[in-house]
C-alpha cells in the first residue's frame, strides 16, 4: 500500500499528468476571465482546490476539475518525492537540483503572497493628507463615536459579517446592530427607476430612496457599490432601520445614551501610524498628442512617532518601500488634480527574486553542461 | 559544381539592396528633400516621409498609388501623395485610396462593388452618415464590435486622418497661399485694432475687420484640425512642446511681432507647388533646410537617418531574400538523391542568402534601436521583427552544425512569416510609436521582453522543425538516411553506416531547442513577474499575458517530463512541439485578443481568423504525425531503423 503510493506520488508519469491538468485550467482560467472578470476568475480557478458546476437553478456544486492549490500541492509533493528517489549526489545533477529547488521555492512564495499579501489604493487630491489606505474590495460598517471634541472611537465591523439576519455585537459598542439587509452590488435613484424599489427606512437620511441590488462586478476596473438596511438594537428597543451605502458620501447621524454616533458603509481602511500628503501631481504627455509619458507624485511623508518627516516622488516603475509597505502610482483623476497610489503589503516580496536566481542559475548550469561538449564536437565535425 | 556560384547569388541580391542608396537626381520638385523635413507627430520627431508612409498604410494598406495622368499610368510615391493632399487637396480627393471591403458598408454608402479603393469624393455624400454611425459604434467595446462596425470604424479613422492631413500646410478655400499670408501679415494692425474699436463700441473699418476673421476662421480650422506640428519656434532653445501646427502658429502670430520662419517658407513651397513652379518650391525649401541645419540639427539629423531607414526598408528587402532562399532550400533538399552535387550549390547558396537576409534582418533591427533609443522590443510589430530574426539565426546556426538544409528552410520559414506578419501590424500605424508611461522603461523591455521573446522563438523553431520531420517522414525516405549523405557529393550509398540518421538529428535539434525555450520562456516570465512587483505590486496576477507565458513553461516542462519519463518517444516529442506553436500563438497573439487584462494593448480582430487557421493547420500536422510508422515513408522499408527510432530515447539532450 505504502509502496504503491511511494510510487504513484514519485513518478514521473504523474508530474506528466498534473503538468498537463495545470495547462488545461491555466488556459481555461484565462478565457473564463472574460465573462467573470480577472478577480472571480483568479478565486474559482487558482486560488481553489476545485473547480466547481452549479447545475442553473440549483445550491449544490459539483466539483469537476481540480483548482490551483489543488494542483500547485500535488507538483509540490511529487517533485519532493521525486527528489527523494531519484536524487543522486553529484556534479552531474547539480543544475536540475537547483532548478527545482527554486520552483518550490516560487510555489510557496505565491502561497505565502496568497496567504499574506494585502492589496489598499490610497486616493489623494492635491493638498490632501491622509493616514489610512482602503481596500478596493472589502467594506466595513464603520460605527464612530464622534462625542469626544479631541479623537474618536471607531468600531469597523467587516463586509464578511454583515449578512441579512445576522446581528453584530461589539464590546465598544452599548447597541447591537442587526442586519436586516445586504446587497454586494447596488444602485441608488432619487425616484423610481424600472428595477428599482424603494428603500424604506424608518430613520435617517435616505429613507425616499429607490434601491436596485445588482450581481458582483466583473469589469475589471469597476468595484461593487454595496448597500446595507441596519438596526442598531438597544437595551430598549430598536433604534429604527437605517440606510447605509457606499453610495452615500455623507454617514448617517444618530444619538444613543447621549453619545452621538456616525455610520456609514465605506472601503475597509487600513490605518498607518504616519501620514502622506500630496505636494503636487505631474501628468506628462508626448507633445503634440495624448499619451501618457509619466505620472508622478511628490508626496510629504510624515512620521512622528520616528521623528521623520521627508518629501518622496513616487511614479512608473519606481514605487516607495515603506514600512513594509510599498506605494506605486496606480492613477490619477480626471482631472489632474489628485492620484492614486496602489499600497501593498507582502511579507513574501523576495521569494521570486530568491527563486528566480536559484532556476537560472540550474537552468545555465544544465544547458551549458550539454551545450559546450555538443559545440565542441559539432564544431569539430 | 562551381564553388563561386553561392557567392554571386548572394552578390547579386547584396547589390539589389544596396542599388537603393544609388544617388538619382531629381529635377522639378525636389521631393526627396522635402520628405526630410521634420515634423513632430506621434509624439516623436519624424520625417514628412515616415508621415506619408504610416497614414498610407493605415488609409490604403500600400505604400503607394496609381495614377492616370495624361493617359498614362503612373505610381505616386508616398510623399508625392501626402504633398498632393497637403497643398493640392482637391486633386487628392480624386485618388482612389480609401479601402471598402465589407459589403454591408459598400451598400451603406451606396458605392460600386466590385473596386477595392475609393476616393474621398465618392465617399463625401455619405460623409455624415460615416459620423453618425461611429459616433454609435465608439461607445462599443472594441471585442464586442461585429464587422460591419469594424470596417465602419476603420473607414471613418481613415478618412478622418486624411482630412486633417489636408490641413497641414493650407487652408481649406486658399489658392497662392503665400500671397494670402502676406495680405494676413498687412491685415492684421489694422484688423487688431478694428476689433479693438469695436468691443470698445466705437467706430470701426468693416472691411479689414472681415477679412482679418476670415482668413482667421480658416488658421482655426487648421489649428483644430491639422495633426503633425510642422512649425518649429523661432528659437532653437525651446522646447519640444512648442513645436506647433501651422494653423496654431498663425493664430499666434496675430500677438507676435516676430512670426516662427517656418510659416513663410511653407507658404512659398504650397504657392510654388500649386503654380507648378519647381524654383519657387526649390529655393523656398533651400533655405527653410538651411535655417533648420543652423537651429534643429539634432532633429534634422535624426530624421535624415529614419528617411534613410525608410528608403533601405530593410525589413522588406530581407523578406524577398528569405523567400528566395527556402525555395532554394527546397529544391535542394528535393534533390539531393538524383543530383547530390547541384543539390550542394544549391543549398550552399540559400546558406548564403539566408546569412545576408539576416544580416539585413540585423541591420534594420539595429537601425531601428538607434532610431527609438530603445530596446528591439516594443510593440507587438517589433516582437514580430524579433521572433524572426532570432529563429532566423537560430536556423542558421543549425544549419552551420548539421549540413543538410533544415536549419535554412525553418530559417528562412520563420523570417519570411513572422516578417509578413510585422507588415500587416504595421498597418495599425506607426510603428516606432511612444511607449505609454508603464512601458517606458528600458531595463524591462531589454530583459524581460527580448526573453521572453526569445523564448517565443524557440517555441516556434522547434514547432517547425517538428512539423518538417512529420511532413518529411511521411512525404519521402530522408529522415532514414544517414547524415552527411546530402553534405557528400558521393551520395548515401557510401555514407559512414555509423553516422546517425537525419531522422535522430531532428529529435537531438527538437530537444535541444525545447531545453533552450525552457530556459528563456521561465526566465522571461520571472522577470515578467519581477516588473510587475516593482511597477504595480504585485508578482503573479494572472492576468492573460501573464498566464500565457506560463502556458509555454508549463508546455515545455511537459515536454522534457514527457520525454526523461518514457511517455513519448521520437514522434510523440515531434507532436507536442507542434502543438508548442499553438501554445505559443495563443500567448503572443490570442491573448490579446481576449480584450482584457493589463496587456491588452495590443488588442486586434483581424487577426483572429488567422490565429484559427494556423491552430487547425497545426492540428492537421499532429494527426498527421500520428499516423502508424507503416505509411511513413521514411521508416516503411526500413524496420530496424523504425524500431530504433522507437526506442526509448535516453536522458541526454541535443546528442548526435
Amino acid at each position: 500500500m505504502f509502496e504503491a503510493l511511494y510510487r504513484i506520488f514519485t513518478s514521473l508519469r504523474l508530474t506528466v499528468v498534473l503538468l498537463a491538468l495545470s495547462a488545461v485550467l491555466v488556459f481555461w482560467g484565462t478565457l473564463a476571465q472574460v465573462p467573470m472578470g480577472l478577480y472571480r476568475a483568479q478565486n474559482e480557478f487558482f486560488r481553489s482546490f476545485f473547480i466547481y458546476w452549479q447545475p442553473a437553478g440549483s445550491t449544490w456544486k459539483i466539483p469537476i476539475f481540480p483548482g490551483g492549490y489543488l494542483l500547485g500541492g500535488l507538483l509540490l509533493i511529487n517533485l519532493l518525492a521525486a527528489h527523494t528517489r531519484y536524487y543522486q549526489p553529484g556534479k552531474k545533477k547539480i543544475g536540475i537540483v537547483f532548478i527545482h529547488f527554486g520552483v518550490v521555492l516560487l510555489l510557496v512564495g505565491q502561497l505565502l503572497t496568497d496567504l499574506l499579501a494585502v492589496e489598499s489604493t490610497l486616493h489623494l487630491r492635491v493638498g490632501e493628507t491622509k493616514n489610512y489606505s482602503e481596500s478596493q474590495r472589502d467594506y466595513e460598517l464603520a460605527v464612530v463615536d464622534v462625542s469626544e471634541a479631541e479623537s474618536d472611537f471607531v468600531v469597523a465591523i467587516p463586509d464578511s459579517l454583515l449578512r441579512p439576519g445576522a446581528e453584530v455585537r461589539h464590546p465598544g459598542l452599548p447597541f447591537a446592530i442587526r442586519v436586516r439587509r445586504y446587497c454586494v452590488n447596488s444602485a441608488l435613484a432619487t425616484n423610481a427607476l424600472p428595477g428599482f424599489e424603494r428603500v424604506n427606512t424608518t430613520a435617517g437620511l435616505g429613507r425616499d430612496l429607490w434601491l436596485q441590488e445588482l450581481p458582483h462586478e466583473t469589469v475589471m476596473d469597476r468595484r461593487d457599490v454595496p448597500t446595507a438596511i441596519v438596526e442598531p438594537v438597544g437595551g430598549n428597543g430598536s433604534l429604527g432601520t437605517w440606510l447605509v451605502s457606499a453610495f452615500l458620501a455623507r454617514p448617517q447621524h444618530f444619538e444613543f445614551e447621549g453619545r452621538h454616533y456616525e455610520m456609514s458603509l465605506r472601503p475597509r481602511r487600513y490605518y498607518k501610524p504616519f501620514s502622506i500628503h500630496l505636494i503636487e501631481f505631474k501628468h506628462e504627455r508626448y507633445p503634440g498628442t495624448e499619451i501618457p509619458k509619466n505620472f508622478q507624485s511628490r508626496v510629504l511623508l510624515d512620521h512622528p512617532a520616528r521623528g521623520e518627516r521627508r518629501e518622496v516622488d513616487i511614479y512608473m516603475n519606481n514605487p516607495l518601500r515603506y514600512w513594509g509597505e510599498t506605494y506605486y502610482q496606480a492613477s490619477y483623476d480626471r482631472d489632474d488634480r489628485g492620484s492614486v497610489l496602489q499600497v501593498v503589503r507582502n511579507p513574501g516580496w523576495l521569494t521570486p527574486y530568491f527563486a528566480c536566481v536559484l532556476v537560472a542559475v540550474g537552468m545555465v548550469i544544465q544547458f551549458m553542461t550539454h551545450l559546450i561538449p555538443f559545440l565542441k564536437r559539432r564544431l569539430a565535425v | 559544381m562551381k564553388k563561386w556560384i553561392p557567392a554571386l547569388v548572394a552578390a547579386v541580391m547584396a547589390a539589389w539592396v544596396l542599388a537603393q542608396f544609388r544617388p538619382r537626381p531629381e529635377p522639378g520638385f525636389r521631393l526627396r528633400e522635402f520628405a526630410q523635413l521634420p515634423v513632430l507627430m506621434n509624439g516623436r520627431f519624424q520625417p514628412f516621409d515616415s508621415v506619408a508612409r504610416n497614414s498610407l498604410l493605415q488609409i490604403r494598406t500600400k505604400q503607394t498609388v496609381p495614377v492616370q495622368h495624361d493617359g498614362a499610368r503612373h505610381t505616386f510615391s508616398a510623399i508625392e501623395w501626402l504633398l498632393e493632399v497637403m497643398m493640392q487637396p482637391e486633386a487628392a480627393d480624386e485618388r482612389p485610396i480609401f479601402r471598402v471591403d465589407n459589403v454591408e458598408l459598400l451598400s451603406l454608402l451606396q458605392l460600386p462593388e466590385g473596386r477595392k479603393y475609393y476616393t474621398f469624393a465618392e465617399l463625401r455624400p455619405s460623409y455624415d452618415e460615416i459620423n453618425r454611425q461611429a459616433l454609435r459604434i465608439e461607445k462599443i467595446e472594441s471585442a464586442q464590435r461585429t464587422a460591419f462596425e469594424r470596417a465602419l470604424m476603420k473607414l471613418f479613422n481613415a478618412v478622418s486622418l486624411y482630412q486633417r492631413l489636408k490641413v497641414t500646410l493650407k487652408p481649406p478655400a486658399s489658392d497662392d497661399f503665400a500671397a494670402e499670408i502676406a495680405e494676413y501679415e498687412r491685415v492684421i494692425p489694422g484688423g487688431v485694432a478694428a476689433v479693438r474699436a469695436r468691443q470698445a463700441g466705437k467706430e470701426f473699418d468693416e472691411t479689414v475687420f472681415n477679412r482679418l476673421l476670415e482668413l482667421m476662421s480658416g488658421y482655426d480650422a487648421m489649428a483644430r484640425f491639422a495633426l503633425p506640428l510642422v512649425i518649429p519656434p523661432a528659437h532653437g532653445r525651446a522646447g519640444d512642446h512648442d513645436w506647433q501646427t501651422l494653423g496654431a502658429a498663425l493664430m499666434g502670430a496675430v500677438h507676435q511681432t516676430e512670426w516662427p520662419p517656418a510659416i513663410k517658407w511653407y507658404a512659398r513651397m504650397v504657392s510654388g507647388w500649386r503654380a507648378n513652379k519647381p524654383e519657387v518650391f526649390n529655393s523656398a525649401l533651400a533655405e527653410y533646410q538651411q535655417w533648420l541645419g543652423e537651429h534643429y540639427p539634432r532633429q534634422v539629423f535624426k530624421v535624415q537617418w529614419e528617411y534613410r531607414f525608410n528608403v533601405f526598408q530593410p525589413f522588406y528587402r530581407a523578406l524577398v531574400i528569405y523567400i528566395l532562399a527556402l525555395v532554394l532550400a527546397l529544391i535542394s533538399l528535393l534533390t539531393f538523391a538524383l543530383l547530390p552535387g547541384f543539390a550542394e550549390t544549391l543549398r550552399r547558396s540559400a546558406f548564403w542568402l539566408v546569412a545576408l537576409a539576416v544580416g539585413i534582418h540585423t541591420i534594420g533591427l539595429i537601425f531601428r534601436m538607434a532610431l527609438e533609443g530603445r530596446p528591439p522590443v516594443t510593440n507587438l510589430y517589433s516582437s514580430a521583427v524579433f521572433i524572426g530574426w532570432a529563429a532566423a539565426l537560430l536556423g542558421l546556426l543549425l544549419e552551420r552544425f548539421y549540413r543538410v538544409g533544415i536549419g535554412l528552410i525553418v530559417a528562412s520559414v520563420v523570417g519570411f512569416t513572422t516578417l509578413v506578419i510585422a507588415h500587416h501590424l504595421s498597418l495599425g500605424g506607426d510603428t516606432m510609436e511612444m511607449l505609454r508611461a508603464v512601458l517606458d522603461t528600458n531595463f524591462w523591455l531589454a530583459t524581460h521582453v527580448v526573453t521572453i521573446t526569445l523564448g517565443y522563438s524557440a517555441m516556434f523553431v522547434a514547432g517547425l522543425l517538428a512539423i518538417l520531420f512529420i511532413i518529411l517522414g511521411v512525404f519521402t525516405p530522408l529522415l532514414n538516411q544517414p547524415l552527411g549523405a546530402v553534405a557528400s557529393p558521393a551520395g548515401s550509398a557510401n555514407a559512414d553506416p555509423n553516422r546517425p540518421s537525419i531522422g535522430s538529428v531532428f529529435t537531438n535539434m527538437v530537444y535541444g531547442i525545447i531545453c533552450f525555450a525552457t530556459l528563456f520562456s521561465f526566465t522571461g516570465t520571472v522577470l515578467g513577474g519581477i516588473w510587475a512587483d516593482q511597477s504595480w505590486g504585485r508578482f503573479w496576477g494572472w492576468d492573460p499575458k501573464e498566464n500565457g507565458a506560463l502556458l509555454i513553461v508549463i508546455w515545455c516542462a511537459l515536454i522534457l517530463h514527457a520525454r526523461w519519463a518514457g511517455l513519448v518517444r521520437e514522434r510523440g516529442l515531434m507532436n507536442l512541439a507542434i502543438f508548442g506553436n499553438v501554445v505559443t500563438s495563443f500567448s503572443w497573439f490570442g491573448v490579446n485578443m481576449l480584450g482584457i487584462g493589463l496587456h491588452s494593448y495590443g488588442f486586434m480582430d483581424a487577426a483572429f481568423k488567422w490565429l484559427v487557421l494556423f491552430v487547425a493547420s497545426q492540428l492537421a500536422f499532429i494527426a498527421l504525425g500520428l499516423l502508424p510508422l507503416r505509411y511513413w515513408r521514411s521508416f516503411q522499408n526500413a524496420p530496424q531503423t523504425a524500431a530504433s527510432a522507437d526506442q526509448p530515447m535516453a536522458t541526454r539532450p541535443a546528442e548526435p
